[in-house]
């Protein structure tokens, strides 16, 4: 407003650029666009998709299919960081969830009971975390970090129920969820979007999103609102909990086998990371459900584009903590001022 | 009774406690032998723990210790292969660990992020270089390694201090001065209790983030250091996960998650009884390293638990 | 004799600190202009004024923190430079802030000797720092363990240790920032002690409270700020309490007297909401209160004496800890808002950005959201039915938005109190609570506001209006419930409710 008019006229260009830059939506979509396109020039039919026996088949299939453990956390995770919290023990979760589908059906149950015992395990660790944020007001990284250290050993007791030498199993219900496939397409994505649905309709067709992100935003305002900040801090955890369960069941099918201690080992921190790239804040506050989609594939088609361009797959690592590291430099302030006056002193 | 000292005594009487029923539990359990293997074996958590004592006293978290554990074994390695002396390699590894750290904190004060989400940042960053540097174990064969690995000090009853476990309590008496006898050490104290206060009393926060981070790095390369020294190679995967040991460490040691309250000290003994649970369960030998998990994960619910009560006390009174 | 400029203070010696002329402006408010303010070795002067008096900004020019704009400043005759907290300390001028700026969780030892503890061969002596730590509160004849964590004593004790460390051997000058906000009266004394005995010893000291009793109790002279002018100094005996009230009230020319006229004295049905007895320790004194459906109570008092705890009290944001609450005749418990809400009473917090707005949400879900917190998560107010409840409002209440999906924290302060105030009005209230419903409202909305309250009056709404104003209180008021120093001191009804009866009964007089 009060700029020399004289500056009014150049910067119409940078404004209408600005307001783009502004769309959240616009960054990751962006991030993923690029990686595909660098893929596309990289390795020639990246973007085919075949159809072999009756399955779909191509790189951008297999991004999907791969994402989608990782998606359905974050799902969660987004959830939660919404609320202001975090939720560690994902990984300790999935663990969980695999030792007790491998123990059920090593008991006989009837597979499909297995699945609700599997979704189940992974409420009552919701419950767990839940009672511990929402009831004794424990910091969430602390809370959650007691069953991230100790959930992984839980999967080994629950291993040992039964023996637990030779862990592997066959189920033919399960094994369909994750690596099937319903007519072309793979069921783990038919099961994800519906999660993604599911959650999505719990969250934006209630009013629970409106009260998840008032707690996040700001709990005292959200109290004087009426708004009671445990019981939706605690239905927080109990959906993590829940989403960390289904890729507990996805991950554990896909092996056919309970490993406690390598399954979905670092997925919290990828989840964190998705919700982070999908544009979520930290601090809490808003929940945005398919920014995080695409903030878990822009982590698979990184990961998928080092692995095509013949790098080993531990380079992901570091690619990974440095697209972090931009992502949070864009987000912090300081960061941003020092970058402009950098640009500013050269402009002028 | 100083309420502050409560989850320090806490600390030393689980320990008391877990020793004593090993003593009942298995012969020959009582032995100086047995409390001198438990700190050769944990000595390099217990070092990187120290680290990380300071920086959860400010209130912050290091996830990166484990990855810089594993990072500088690889370095060491393969500067032994370029025919680098192992302390010289050490002493270059230190130095790194300092600047890495400082720049963690640096990027934690001045764009005021998470200090969680930064050094995850640090933990990818580290295990992925070690995987760039080499994907397999690597022998350290210089002749220093072995006679490190022997030296040590006999101990009455047959026990031994190995060389690690020296550095270690070196290591941890130069963390009692600098947290206890220097202006610094009670400014990190003062960060971790308010910050705010803190910076209206006139703490430096920039210069002792930035140090503190920096010592917390240190240490955990010396962590890593004293890990190569005694496995005598550099493994891409070494020190995975070692992050959470050592948090957890610290934490048993009566250190407050949420910063401010906590003694250096009572992380040695936070590492001690983490130890002392895998020595019981192996001399069980029926047991496994589930029971290993889950026995630190209760513990860390007692304490946290038990903190939180002692924070609560605190809340109370300022906010009546 | 009472003026501007302290032009009638007879002056025997050198002032030990002396303001002359000090103006300073922030971008859009001229925060101080053209102050006076001087102070004698051993005297103690209380500074007085409402909410942006400039009582801070005062403050804050004399402790460095902030440079003014013009003017001088004189310590004991001679002309200084400030450009520094740190310089105004080494020229002996300590500052005690409003909160405990002190780290709790450590020893007082190490509070008391932070940032300058006694070092040997590089390494901090603690037996040496525990000696200056007990030497600096000998000074105020305090006597206790040092090596405890500060947190475990109370306030009183902590506020005194935070003396105790500005305190140095060449103070000079002592501001105390609202040192007695949350203390009681025993403590409050023992403060008091340590005050007169620091003052025998020639310092000088600026006090700032809002309670009047204290500051006759207390001080020896008064000046008093408002927008940024010095309204008046003079010694305490020269400043009754009627005229001290009436120099920091002011008056506010813009308001248009004929509302008072207009407005239809109402209500003489059965009250809906009966409060007896109801208080809670340290925050307010037991206090009855009753509202009448078509009635405008309002709560009337000086900053700090307790109408946001009233209100707080009566919706149930603050737990009681004596009294009870009658609704239509019935005593109730409700422990939350979320409980009075259902009863049907809403409340307009003052202090939007902690307790108000959500910053990162649109217009439309910070109008809805008391009311869909109200139906419950699981009865979600249509898209349609959000829209129409929140472009009703940004009409009614003439919120400038662009649109209802706007963040709320894109707009001006002035909107964001609208919204706030819109909020409550959604939730379809029988009872409303509104907490300084004008602040930061600009003067034209301020008339819509006012009668936007004696509308809903009419309406049959029973209405509890807290407010620093006195004319908005005069203006919408069907009977004034008056606080003092956090207790309720009298109830003024009908043609009785003017300025100058609800300023007597302030004053006590």
């Amino acid at each position: 407003m009060d700029q020399p008019s004289a500056t009014t006229t150049r910067p119409s260009f940078n404004l209408r650029l600005r307001a783009l830059a502004g769309q959240r939506a616009v960054w990751p979509l962006l991030a993923l666009a690029l990686i595909l396109i660098v893929d596309g020039f990289v390795s020639p039919g990246f973007f085919t998709i075949r159809i072999v026996e009756g399955r779909l088949f191509g790189s951008l299939i297999d991004i999907l299919y791969r994402a989608m453990p990782t998606a359905m956390v974050a799902l969660g995770m987004a959830v939660v960081i919404g609320t202001k919290g975090i939720d560690l023990s994902v990984g300790s979760v999935i663990a969980i969830v695999g030792a007790t589908i491998a123990w059920r059906i090593h008991e006989g149950d009837p597979h499909f009971v297995i699945l609700l015992i599997a979704l189940g395990a992974g409420l009552l660790c919701g419950l767990w975390n839940g009672f511990l944020v929402a009831i004794l007001d424990i910091q969430p990284i602390v809370a959650t970090l007691i069953l991230m250290v100790s959930g992984r050993g839980i999967g080994l007791m629950i291993n040992l129920i039964y023996g637990g030498t030779n862990p592997s199993f066959l189920s033919p219900l399960l094994q369909n969820l994750s690596v099937g496939h319903v007519g072309l397409i793979p069921t783990r994505l038919i099961l994800g979007a519906a999660i993604f649905g599911a959650l999505w309709l719990l969250i934006r067709r209630t009013a629970l999103g409106l009260f998840l992100e008032s707690v996040g935003g700001n709990s005292a305002a959200a109290h004087l609102a009426g708004i009671s900040a445990r019981l939706i801090k605690y239905s927080a955890y109990l959906i993590s909990g829940l989403c960390a369960a289904w890729a507990g069941v996805v991950l554990t099918a896909d092996t056919h086998t309970s490993d406690p201690v390598s399954v979905g080992l670092y997925i919290e921190l990828d989840a964190i990371l998705a919700v982070v790239i999908g544009g979520g804040s930290l601090a809490g506050g808003r929940i945005y459900l398919g920014m995080t989609i695409v903030g878990a594939l822009v982590i698979q088609a990184l990961t998928t584009s080092i692995l095509t361009s013949g790098l080993p797959p531990e380079y992901n690592l570091v690619v990974k903590a440095v697209v972090v590291l931009i992502v949070l430099l864009l987000q912090s302030k300081n960061a941003r001022g020092a970058l402009l006056r950098v640009f500013g002193g050269r402009r002028q | 009774m100083r309420e502050r000292y409560l989850p320090f005594l806490a600390t030393i009487a689980v320990f008391v406690a877990l020793f004593v029923t090993g003593g009942f539990l298995y012969k020959h359990f009582f032995s100086t032998l047995v409390i001198g293997h438990i700190l050769v074996d944990n000595a390099f958590i217990i070092v990187a723990a120290i680290g990380t004592t300071f920086v959860i006293l400010s209130g912050g978290i290091d996830l990166s210790i484990g990855s810089m554990i594993g990072f500088v074994g690889v370095v060491m390695a393969n500067l032994d292969a370029a025919g680098w002396h192992p302390l010289a390699s050490a002493a270059l590894m230190l130095g790194f660990g300092v600047l890495f750290g400082a720049f963690q904190g640096f990027i934690i004060d001045f764009c005021e992020i998470q200090p969680f989400i930064i050094t995850l940042a640090g933990l990818f960053m580290l295990r992925g270089a070690c995987f760039m540097i080499n994907l397999d174990s690597v022998p350290i064969r210089h002749p220093f390694v072995s006679a490190f690995a022997e030296a040590n000090i006999p101990l009455p009853g047959g026990g031994f201090l190995a060389s690690s476990a020296i550095v270690m309590l070196v290591a941890l008496a130069a963390a009692i001065v600098i947290a206890h006898f220097t202006r610094f050490g009670t400014n990190v104290y003062a960060i971790g209790g308010d910050r705010t206060s803190a910076a209206l009393m006139g703490v430096p926060m920039r210069r002792t983030i930035v140090s503190i981070y920096a010592l917390g790095g240190f240490y955990s390369a010396l962590g890593g250091v004293i890990y190569a020294l005694y496995t005598s190679s550099g493994y891409p995967l070494a020190g995975t996960g070692n992050e959470l040991n050592a948090i957890a460490s610290v934490v048993l040691g009566g250190t407050l998650l949420t910063g401010g309250v906590g003694m250096v000290a009572g992380t040695l003994f936070g590492g001690m009884i983490l130890g002392l649970i895998a020595t019981l369960i192996n001399f069980n030998g029926s047991l496994n390293g589930a029971w290993i998990m889950i026995s630190g994960g209760v513990l860390l619910f007692l304490f946290i638990v038990l903190q939180r009560s002692l924070v609560g006390s605190f809340k109370l009174r300022r906010a009546a | 004799m009472v003026e501007a400029g302290g032009a009638g203070v007879v002056e025997t010696t050198t002032p030990r600190i002396e303001l002359r002329g000090i103006s300073k402006a922030f971008p859009g408010i001229q925060a101080l202009a053209k102050v006076d303010f001087s102070l004698n070795p051993g005297e103690v002067c209380a500074l007085m004024g409402e909410n942006g008096a400039g009582k801070s900004t005062l403050i804050k020019v004399m402790t460095g923190a902030i440079r003014r704009d013009e003017g001088e400043i004189r310590l004991d005759g001679k002309v200084v430079e400030i450009n520094s907290p740190g310089e105004a300390r080494a020229l002996g001028i300590s500052t005690v802030y409003q909160e405990v700026n002190l780290v709790p969780t450590m020893s007082v030892t190490k509070n008391l000797t932070l940032g300058r503890q006694p070092r040997r061969f590089g390494l901090v002596s603690w037996r040496a720092a525990r000696e200056r730590a007990r030497e600096r509160l000998r000074r105020l004849n305090l006597d206790i363990d040092i090596e405890r964590p500060l947190g475990s004593y109370s306030v009183a004790i902590q506020q005194l240790v935070a003396i105790a460390r500005a305190l140095e051997d060449d103070t000079r000058v002592l501001v105390l920032d609202e040192p007695t906000a949350s203390l009681d009266a025993r403590e409050t004394e023992l403060l008091f002690r340590i005050v007169r005995d620091l003052k025998s010893r020639g310092i000088a000291i600026v006090f700032i409270t809002h309670f009047i009793d204290q500051v006759y109790a207390i001080a020896d002279r008064i000046s008093v700020l408002r927008n940024g002018r010095l309204v008046g100094t003079g010694s305490t005996a020269e400043l009754p309490r009627f005229k001290l009230i009436s120099l920091m009230l002011g008056r506010e020319l813009e308001h248009d007297e004929a509302q008072i006229a207009a407005k239809a004295s109402s209500a003489t049905g059965e009250p809906i909401l009966t409060a007896q007895g109801l208080g809670r320790r340290r925050t307010i004194a037991p206090f009855d209160l009753s509202l009448r459906a078509g009635e405008v109570v309002g709560l009337a008092g000086l900053l700090g004496s307790g109408r946001t705890e009233t209100a707080k009290l009566i919706f149930g944001a603050i737990r009681p800890d004596s009294g009870e609450l009658d609704l239509d005749g019935a005593a109730v418990t409700y422990h939350s808002p979320r409980q009075s809400l259902r009863q049907g009473i809403a409340f307009c917090p003052e202090d939007r950005k902690a307790e108000g707005v959500f910053g990162e949400l649109s217009v439309r879900e910070n109008i809805i959201i008391a009311l869909q917190s109200k139906r419950g998560w699981l009865h979600r107010l249509s898209r349609d039915e959000q829209e129409r409840l929140a472009q009703e409002m940004i009409k009614t209440l003439d919120i400038a938005t662009p649109d209802a999906d706007k963040p709320v924290e894109q707009l001006s302060g002035g909107n964001q109190q609208k919204v706030v105030l819109a909020r409550s009005l959604v939730s379809g209230p029988r009872i409303l609570i509104l907490d300084e419903p004008t602040r930061g409202i600009d003067v034209g909305a301020h008339a819509e506001v006012v009668t936007l309250i004696r509308h809903l009056c009419e309406q049959g709404l029973a209405l509890l209006v807290a407010s620093s104003e006195l004319d908005e209180l005069v203006a919408v008021g069907d009977r004034i419930a008056v606080l003092r120093d956090r207790r309720k001191v009298g109830e003024i009804v009908g043609a009785e409710i003017t300025r100058e009866n609800i300023i007597k009964t302030i004053a006590g007089a």
